[in-house]
C-alpha cells in the first residue's frame, strides 16, 4: 500500500539541485516591476528634474522616491465603518484600540493593496538626457565647424628618443621580443632590454574643430518675473545645458541677471536674485556681449545664449534691444528666447519677443518660444534644438 | 537527514486508509524554501508571468524576513495531487505535513467543489498551468511583453470574476430569443379565449426571430463575457483570458472551502499522529509542538486578537462535529458543503463561546466595539469576505450595438459603491482589450448613482 505516496520519486540527495533552483519567477516579476516603475518615472522626468538643483556639475544622479505599482481590482470604497471577527477573552461592550496591521491582517486576497512601501530610485543624470533625447527624437547638434577651431597637441607616431614620460611600455617590449627572438635565433644570450628598444610617444600639434563652447544664460530679474517664472527659466536652462553637454567637452556656463541694469552671477546666487523695476532687454545684451569681448573670442569658442523673460521690455529701448541683438548674432551659434507667459500659447507676442520672431525670419541661428508652465519646457527645447540642426 | 520521515510515509499512509481516508496518490516533493515562497505568491508552482506578482513576492519577502510567516507545505489537488515540502521543515515536522497532506488528499478527493471543478478543470492543475505559462511565454516572444502584459493586467485583475455555477465550457448565448412555448391544450384562459369566436384567433408570429440582447440575463463572468464577445480581440488574446480563467476555475473551490479543508486537513494530521504508535516519541513531541503552533488561536491568555485562524476555527468545528455525531457523518458533511454551510450549520453558539469569538464593529481608524454574541451575525462576519470570491459584485448589464459595454455594480448586494479611482483603473486594463467604451454603474458614498466611462482612445502611456 505504500506505493501510493511515492516517496522515493523527486529530488533524493539534498544537494540535487531541481529546475527551480536555476532562476526565480518572484524576482523575475520584480524586476519588470521596477522596469514599470522606471517608465513611469521617466514620464514624468521632465517635472521631477525641475525641482533638483543640479545645474553645473554637483549632483550627477538624482534620486526619486516612488511606491510600488498597484494591479487595480474592483473594490468597494473605503467604509467609514469597519467591522470583523476577533478571538479572545473579550465581552461585548469592551473597546479596542486602533487595529495594528499585523500579517495576518494584510494576507488576503491580493495583498498588495496597500502601496505603502516606499523606496528610492536613483537616475543618472546622463542617462536622463539619453533618454529624453531619444523619447524626444532631439537632433544631436553639430559641433560647428569652419569658424571655431583650436589648436591641440596629438599623438603621432614613435620616435626612439623622447622624456621618459611619453615612453611606450607595450610598444618598446614588442620591440625587445622582435629583437631577443632574432639575437637567440643566432645563438646569442640577448640582454632584455636595450636603449635601441626604446620608442616614445611623438606629439605634434595639429588644428581641429573646436570643442569648446560657452553658454551664456540670460535671465530677466524685474519685478514681473516671479517664483514661478523662474522656476521654468531653470528648467528650461537647465535642459538645454544638458542637450549641448551632449555636444561639447568643455561647456563654460556664464549667468547674468539683468532689471534696467545687467549683472553677471554665480549659479549659486543666480535664481534667488530678486530685482526691482523694470525690463530693459538691451542692457542684458550688451552684457552679455561685454562678457564675449573679454573673456570668450568667437574663434575660439561656440558661443550659445538663451534668454528668459517675460518680454515686458520698455517700448524706448526697443531700437537698442534690437541694434544689440543684431550685434550678437554673427558671433554666436544660437540665440534663443523663452518667453514665460502666464498664458499659453507657443508664439511669442511680447515686445522682445517680436524681436527675436523678426531675426528668426532672416536667421536660422535665431529663435523664439513661448511657454506658460513647466510642462511646456519640453516643446521650448524641442523647438530650439530642432530649429538649430 | 531530512529524508528519514520518508521511511514513515508508508506506516501514516496505512493508517490513514484503516481510518477511512481515500484519495488519489499524492507526489511529495522537497523544495527550497524560496521555491515554497513563489508557490505560495503564485499559488501555482509554475505559472504566468506577470509584475503583480513581483509586487507580492517582495511583500512576502518583507513579511518572511520579520518572521511573520513560514511555510511547511502546499498541496495541490489532483491526480496524482502533489505537494511541496519546505527543504527547511525538520523530520518531525515532515512527518506532520506528510500526515496534514494525506488529509487535503482526502479533503479534495471527496468534496463536491472540488470535485466538480477537476472534472472541469482537469486533474492536472500543476502541468495545465505550466502549460499556460508556455503559452503565454511564446505570445510574449510573438508580439511582445508590453502587448501580452496588456492582456494579463485586463485578465488578471478580473480573475475573481467568474460564473462557478455555469460550467468552465460555456457556448455562447443563442442569437435569437427562444419562441415562446404555445399555452398548454387544456388551460382555462385558452379556452375561453377559443370560446369568443373565429376573428379572435391566435395571432401567429411572422417576419424575422427577434435578436437576442446581450447578454440575455446580467452576466457575471466578465473573463468568459470579454473572451467571447470582445469586438476585436484576437484569438492569441482571447487565449490568455481563457487560461485565466481555467485558474480562477481551480482555485475558487481552495478559496471558497479554506476553513473547512484546513481544518480538515488539521484535525486529520493530529488523530494520525495521535495514534500513529510507531513514531519515536522525540519525534511525536516534537510533532506535537508543531501542531499546536499551527492551529493555535490568534490570540492566547489575556490577548485580544482581531482576526481568526482558519486552521484553529475549522479544526475546532470538526473536532466538536466528530465527537458530537461521529465520523460517518463529518465525512458526509465534508463532500457536500463549502465554507459556508459549514461555518452558517456547524459553528454553533456554544461552540463560539467556548472558542472565545467576538464581533466588533467602530469607525475607521476609530475605536472598536464587540458586540453582543449573536451567533447569526458572528456568521455573516466570518463569511462576508468570502462572497463573490471576495469580490464586488459586478455584472455585465449590456453590450450596445456600436460595441460600448455596460457594467453594473450591485451596491445594494454589497453594502456600498465601488472605489472609483481603482474602477476607472480596472477599466481602462478593460477597454484596452475590449476596444470599445467601457462603463461601470455604481454609487457615491451618498448612495446617488455614479456612472464611469473608459474611452481606449483616450488612454495615453500605459502604467
Amino acid at each position: 500500500m505504500s506505493d501510493h505516496v511515492s516517496g522515493g520519486s523527486g529530488p533524493s540527495s539534498p544537494g540535487d539541485a531541481g529546475w527551480y533552483d536555476l532562476f526565480s519567477r518572484g524576482a523575475r516579476d520584480w524586476l519588470r516591476h521596477n522596469e514599470k516603475v522606471r517608465e513611469a518615472v521617466r514620464r514624468h522626468l521632465p517635472q521631477i528634474v525641475a525641482g533638483a538643483d543640479v545645474l553645473s556639475g554637483g549632483a550627477s544622479t538624482v534620486r526619486v522616491p516612488v511606491r510600488m505599482l498597484e494591479h487595480y481590482r474592483f473594490r468597494l470604497r473605503n467604509s467609514n465603518e469597519q467591522q470583523g471577527v476577533g478571538q479572545g477573552p473579550a465581552k461585548p461592550g469592551d473597546r479596542i484600540g486602533r487595529p495594528q496591521q499585523d500579517g495576518e491582517y494584510q494576507r488576503g486576497q491580493g495583498g498588495n493593496e496597500d502601496g505603502s512601501i516606499q523606496y528610492t530610485l536613483e537616475f543618472r543624470i546622463d542617462d536622463i538626457v539619453d533618454w529624453l533625447w531619444e523619447e524626444m527624437q532631439l537632433p544631436n547638434l553639430e559641433a560647428k565647424q569652419g569658424r571655431a577651431k583650436e589648436d591641440d597637441w596629438t599623438r603621432e607616431g614613435w620616435d626612439r628618443r623622447g622624456a621618459r614620460s611619453r615612453l611606450d611600455k607595450r610598444r618598446s617590449l614588442k620591440e625587445s621580443i622582435k629583437r631577443r627572438g632574432v639575437q637567440s635565433a643566432a645563438g646569442v644570450q640577448p640582454p632584455p632590454f636595450t636603449d635601441d628598444d626604446l620608442r616614445f610617444r611623438q606629439l605634434a600639434r595639429r588644428e581641429q574643430p573646436a570643442m569648446q563652447a560657452v553658454v551664456m544664460l540670460l535671465l530677466d530679474v524685474s519685478g514681473s518675473m516671479g517664483e514661478r517664472e523662474r522656476q521654468i527659466s531653470k528648467t528650461f536652462f537647465f535642459w538645454a545645458i544638458q542637450g549641448l553637454r551632449r555636444q561639447y567637452r568643455h561647456l563654460d556656463l556664464v549667468f547674468v541677471a539683468h532689471t534696467s541694469e545687467a549683472w553677471e552671477f554665480q549659479e549659486d546666487e543666480f535664481f534667488r536674485v530678486t530685482g526691482t523695476g523694470g525690463t530693459i532687454a538691451s542692457s542684458g545684451l550688451r552684457k552679455v556681449r561685454e562678457i564675449i569681448d573679454a573673456r570668450f573670442s568667437p574663434s575660439q569658442y561656440n558661443i550659445y545664449v538663451f534668454y528668459a523673460s517675460d518680454g515686458e521690455n520698455f517700448p524706448s529701448d526697443q531700437p537698442q534691444a534690437q541694434a544689440a541683438l543684431e550685434d550678437l548674432i554673427d558671433d554666436c551659434n544660437y540665440l534663443g528666447f523663452l518667453e514665460v507667459a502666464p498664458l499659453a500659447g507657443s508664439v511669442p507676442d511680447s515686445e522682445v519677443g517680436k524681436l527675436f520672431l523678426h531675426l528668426a525670419d532672416q536667421r536660422d541661428n535665431v529663435g523664439a518660444y513661448r511657454v506658460s508652465g513647466s510642462e511646456d519646457v519640453w516643446d521650448a527645447v524641442r523647438h530650439f534644438f530642432a530649429s538649430d540642426a | 537527514m531530512t529524508e528519514d520521515w520518508r521511511t514513515q510515509i508508508s506506516q501514516i499512509e496505512s493508517l490513514a486508509k484503516s481510518l477511512g481516508l481515500k484519495y488519489h496518490p499524492v507526489e511529495l516533493e522537497v523544495v527550497p524554501d524560496s521555491f515554497m515562497t513563489e508557490i505560495a505568491i503564485y499559488g501555482l508552482p509554475v505559472r504566468m508571468p506577470h509584475w503583480s506578482f513581483g509586487v507580492r513576492y517582495i511583500y512576502q519577502l518583507i513579511q518572511h524576513r520579520m518572521g511573520l510567516s513560514r511555510l511547511f507545505e502546499v498541496v495541490f489537488p489532483g491526480n496524482p495531487g502533489r505537494a511541496y515540502l519546505a527543504k527547511s521543515n525538520s523530520v518531525a515536522e515532515n512527518v506532520l505535513v506528510t500526515a496534514h497532506v494525506l488529509g487535503h488528499a482526502d479533503f479534495s478527493a471527496n468534496n463536491i467543489l472540488f470535485r466538480q471543478s477537476q472534472a472541469q478543470v482537469g486533474e492536472r492543475i500543476v502541468e495545465q498551468a505550466a502549460a499556460h505559462a508556455r503559452q503565454i511565454g511564446m505570445a510574449i516572444e510573438e508580439h511582445g511583453l508590453e502587448r501580452v502584459e496588456t492582456v494579463l493586467d485586463a485578465a488578471l485583475a478580473l480573475e475573481q470574476h467568474i460564473d462557478v455555477n455555469r460550467p468552465l465550457h460555456r457556448e455562447r448565448y443563442p442569437e435569437v430569443l427562444p419562441e415562446k412555448a404555445p399555452p398548454p391544450e387544456g388551460d382555462e384562459f385558452v379556452r375561453r379565449y377559443a370560446a369568443l369566436g373565429p376573428d379572435t384567433e391566435r395571432p401567429v408570429a411572422t417576419g424575422p426571430a427577434k435578436r437576442a440582447p446581450i447578454p440575455p440575463h446580467p452576466e457575471r463572468d466578465l473573463l468568459w463575457f470579454i473572451a467571447h464577445y470582445a469586438p476585436e480581440m484576437e484569438p492569441w488574446e482571447r487565449d490568455i483570458f481563457l487560461a485565466v480563467r481555467e485558474e480562477s476555475f481551480y482555485f475558487y473551490p481552495v478559496f471558497a472551502c479554506q476553513i473547512m479543508n484546513e481544518g480538515w486537513a488539521s484535525y486529520w494530521h493530529a488523530r494520525l499522529l495521535r495514534e500513529a504508535d510507531f513514531l519515536p516519541h522525540s519525534m511525536y513531541v516534537d510533532a506535537v509542538k508543531c501542531h499546536s503552533d499551527v492551529v493555535r488561536p490568534p490570540a492566547s491568555g489575556d490577548h485580544v486578537a482581531l482576526t481568526t485562524n482558519p486552521y484553529h476555527l475549522g479544526f475546532s468545528i470538526w473536532e466538536k462535529i466528530i465527537e458530537q455525531h461521529g465520523l460517518a457523518y463529518a465525512r458526509k458533511i465534508m463532500s457536500e458543503d463549502d465554507d459556508f454551510a459549514f461555518i452558517r450549520n456547524h459553528l454553533t453558539q456554544e461552540l463560539a463561546t467556548e472558542l472565545q469569538l467576538f464581533r466588533y464593529k467602530g469607525p475607521a481608524n476609530g475605536t472598536l466595539v464587540v458586540q453582543d454574541h449573536d451567533i447569526s451575525a458572528l456568521h455573516d462576519a466570518l463569511l462576508a469576505p468570502k462572497y463573490g470570491f471576495g469580490a464586488p459584485t459586478i455584472t455585465v448589464s449590456r453590450m450596445h450595438v456600436d460595441g460600448r459595454l455596460e457594467l453594473v455594480h450591485d451596491h445594494v448586494t454589497d453594502g456600498r459603491g465601488l472605489d472609483p479611482e481603482r474602477s476607472r483603473r480596472v477599466l481602462e486594463y478593460i477597454a484596452r482589450v475590449w476596444r470599445r467604451p467601457v462603463t461601470v454603474v455604481t454609487v457615491n458614498s451618498d448612495n446617488s448613482p455614479m456612472e464611469i466611462t473608459v474611452t481606449p482612445d483616450t488612454l495615453g502611456y500605459r502604467i
